[in-house]
């Protein structure tokens, strides 16, 4: 067994070097007299030694005990944790350790969350594959950055009109893309999301072109507002409340906020996977030659998804302008859709639960290590793959039928 | 009309490097039916590996630029396959059974990777390349406006020719290429009549890879400034092309390729360059509107 460990490993070695030899051995330098070669070897012995050492132990380790196989009915665990989950996350901001960095990050992480939860309606549920989620985000943050810009609506107004300008782009798009299968729609999608970004970056006078919109109006909370000091004739949040005025306070508020964004989010996507349309989605999913010959159409049943999808995502959207104050097409690339659709297949598609633990894992945990910054992205992507090998239908993936005859085994 | 035709001679040049990269995209989505996310990075890799092994054959070998580059070639062709058989074996591979949707995020996830590798690596500035070759045909000279083919552009022409009867020879006449169609049309069948169905599949992610490593290398002596993130936009646009020709069909795929790169010069040319993107997804929807399964793509019966 040895020798033939040993002999693996060497091959390994091998190849791991003459891939690394171009790439890592020798560098591109600047100079006066335009590109030269650098070359540092050292480098390449060392990935070979790594991938001898790392294939050696695979080969002579037992494998790893395998992945406990999560018990037929998890129905009532699940509902268990996901209430447990609502109450830490209502609570977060108020326990001791909470600072003002730790409600922000965990802004961020919610946003996904609420993202992953509009484009699960559209993946998950109604199994269309849409690459270019984050055109629908764009348009709800520039939705209402130019909304509150130009015409001086207040968030409360604009957050939905911004939704329904989404759902009226997503209408807009699937109406004519949603007659094509799979693979075809998911290039479409992905090439609309580039088309957006490529508009908002190009067209100056409206969006402001690379340089963005800035000093973006932040929300308030029943016309009281989060500023050191209110417009005439208003009150601040703090002098209502008779509290000193902290800039955590916005913090916690926009945290409180997204947070019922995105439980609304959930709530939704519960209640309708029981109506017709919802059960429609997932029978289009999982048969939609059954579908058409039961009588369900599926262009108007895949449209209704993709709007809703579209309109979660617009509501975030404007959110996230809010929250930063600022946007620019930098904001809205294809890596933000990967993400998002990432934690949804991570999470085991159509899993609300599910999604929660990948956003922690994708958005959460790279949070902490930014200042890694130049090793944030790689690890990021390796483990996408290592996710995807270890458990390639997801973290969660089991799911109860939403509906069956007679009782459950 | 001096005009029309210096954007048709850059527009079928770029067409053929996109339609290199298209085939690979879409010989993998026949054999296995996943779209390579990664494919635009290997793309990108062979860039990379291609400058790099330039700049080595230069300095090692002289002066004589033709030898340095039928090195370069060869180079770049055997290192950017390694690169393209070791995602296949170990991100695509264990999941060929796994749900539709695993191996393309295991892809996506393999892009980010080499992506930040490469900017790792190599540093995230441009890095620029002076030109190789001089000179070329004056091919019209009308008024102030000259046509001009340059040796270059004769090169990528050429070679893409050449790649593409040899690629085409070895599909339709060789024991690989009979058993790559098999493959292709029913896996199963396919290993149940003796076909090693792995080694067929890690065939078609080298020969993809060579064919976008010579794609690269053409890219970094036309334009000669290359950086980490040129695979990202290309691959979509090569996949693009793959798509409007009817994903699956070799030929339609370097038509795709060629049509991708006629519309973008044109586009450039006469209207504007910063929506040049914009004109080919544009182009691209109208033509699965009203041909679902592209230019020469099969129609796709469904049977129960």
């Amino acid at each position: 067994m040895l020798p033939a460990a040993l002999r693996d490993a060497a091959l390994a070695a091998l190849v791991a070097g003459a891939l690394a030899l171009p790439m890592l051995g020798f560098r591109l330098v600047d100079s006066a007299s335009g590109l030269t070669l650098a070359g540092r070897f050292d480098l390449v012995a060392w990935a070979a030694g790594l991938v001898f050492c790392g294939r050696l132990l695979i080969r002579l380790l037992p494998p790893l005990p395998a992945f406990p196989a999560l018990p037929a009915r998890l129905g009532d665990l699940r509902l268990k944790a996901g209430w447990a989950m609502a109450a830490i996350a209502l609570i977060l901001p108020f326990l001791p350790f909470a600072d003002r960095n730790l409600v922000d990050k965990a802004t961020m992480v919610l946003i996904y969350v609420m993202l992953g939860w509009g484009l699960n309606i559209v993946v998950g549920l109604a199994g269309l594959l849409d690459l270019g989620f984050v055109a629908f985000y764009a348009v709800g943050a520039y939705s209402y950055a130019l909304l509150s810009q130009t015409f001086g609506l207040s968030f409360w107004v604009c957050l939905p009109l911004a939704g329904v300008l989404s759902a009226g782009f997503g209408l807009a798009l699937g109406f004519p893309v949603l007659r094509l299968r799979g693979d075809y729609l998911a290039i479409v999608t992905l090439g609309f999301g580039e088309i957006i970004r490529v508009i908002l970056q190009n067209w100056q006078d409206v969006t402001g072109g690379p340089n963005g919109i800035s000093g973006i109006e932040r929300p308030s909370l029943f016309g009281l507002s989060f500023k050191a000091a209110a417009p005439e004739g208003r009150q601040t949040f703090a002098e209502f409340f008779g509290l000193d005025y902290s800039a955590d306070h916005r913090v916690i508020f926009l945290y409180f906020l997204i947070l019922a964004l995105a439980l609304a989010t959930n709530l939704f996507t519960l209640r309708i996977r029981r109506l017709p349309v919802g059960r429609a989605w997932e029978a289009l999913r999982d048969d939609e030659i059954a579908c058409r010959s039961l009588g369900i159409n599926p262009t108007t049943v895949k449209l209704s998804a993709f709007a809703l999808g579209a309109m979660f995502a617009g509501f975030a959207g404007s959110f996230f302008a809010t929250r930063q104050g600022f946007i620019s097409p930098e904001s809205f690339t294809f890596i933000e859709s990967a993400v998002i659709l990432a934690i949804v297949v991570l999470g085991g598609m159509g899993s609300q639960i599910g999604i929660v633990l990948a956003a922690l894992l994708l958005v959460g945990l790279p949070e902490w290590f930014r200042e890694l910054q130049q090793y944030r992205m790689l690890a990021f992507g390796g483990a996408m793959v290592l996710i995807m090998l270890w458990k390639p239908s997801g973290l969660l993936s089991h799911r109860e039928p939403t509906i069956r005859l007679g009782n459950a085994p | 009309m001096e005009y029309f035709l210096q954007q048709l001679i850059n527009g079928l040049t770029l067409g053929a490097i996109y339609g290199l990269i298209a085939i690979g995209y879409t010989m993998v989505y026949g054999i296995i039916g996943m779209i390579n996310f990664a494919h635009g990075e290997i793309y990108m890799l062979g860039a990379f590996i291609s400058l790099i092994a330039f700049l080595a054959a230069t300095t090692i070998g002289g002066s004589s630029v033709p030898i340095a580059l039928v090195i370069t070639l060869f180079a770049t062709m055997i290192f950017t396959s390694l690169w393209g058989w070791t995602v296949e074996r170990i991100a695509y591979r264990p999941l060929r059974s796994a749900p539709r949707l695993a191996p393309l995020i295991s892809a996506i996830g393999v892009s980010i990777v080499l992506q930040n590798f490469s900017q790792l690596a190599q540093g995230a500035r441009v890095k620029p390349l002076p030109p190789v070759f001089h000179g070329g045909v004056t091919l019209m000279e009308g008024g102030d406006f000259t046509v001009s083919l340059n040796w270059l552009q004769i090169v990528i022409m050429a070679l893409t020719l050449v790649l593409m009867l040899g690629f085409t020879w070895l599909i339709t006449r060789t024991a690989l290429g009979r058993a790559q169609r098999a493959t292709e049309q029913d896996r199963t069948m396919a290993a149940l009549l003796g076909i090693d169905v792995d080694r067929i599949v890690s065939a078609t992610f080298v020969m993809g890879a060579v064919l976008a490593s010579v794609a690269g290398l053409m890219v970094t002596l036309y334009y000669g400034v290359i950086d980490f993130y040129i695979g990202f936009l290309a691959g979509i646009k090569a996949f693009t092309a793959a798509v409007l020709g009817g994903i699956g069909s070799l030929p339609g795929a370097m038509l795709g390729g060629l049509l991708i790169g006629l519309i973008e010069a044109f586009w450039s040319g006469y209207f504007s360059i910063e929506y040049k993107d914009v004109a080919t997804f544009g182009i691209l929807v109208m033509v699965l509107l009203f041909r679902p399964t592209g230019l020469l793509g099969r129609p796709d019966v469904e049977k129960i």
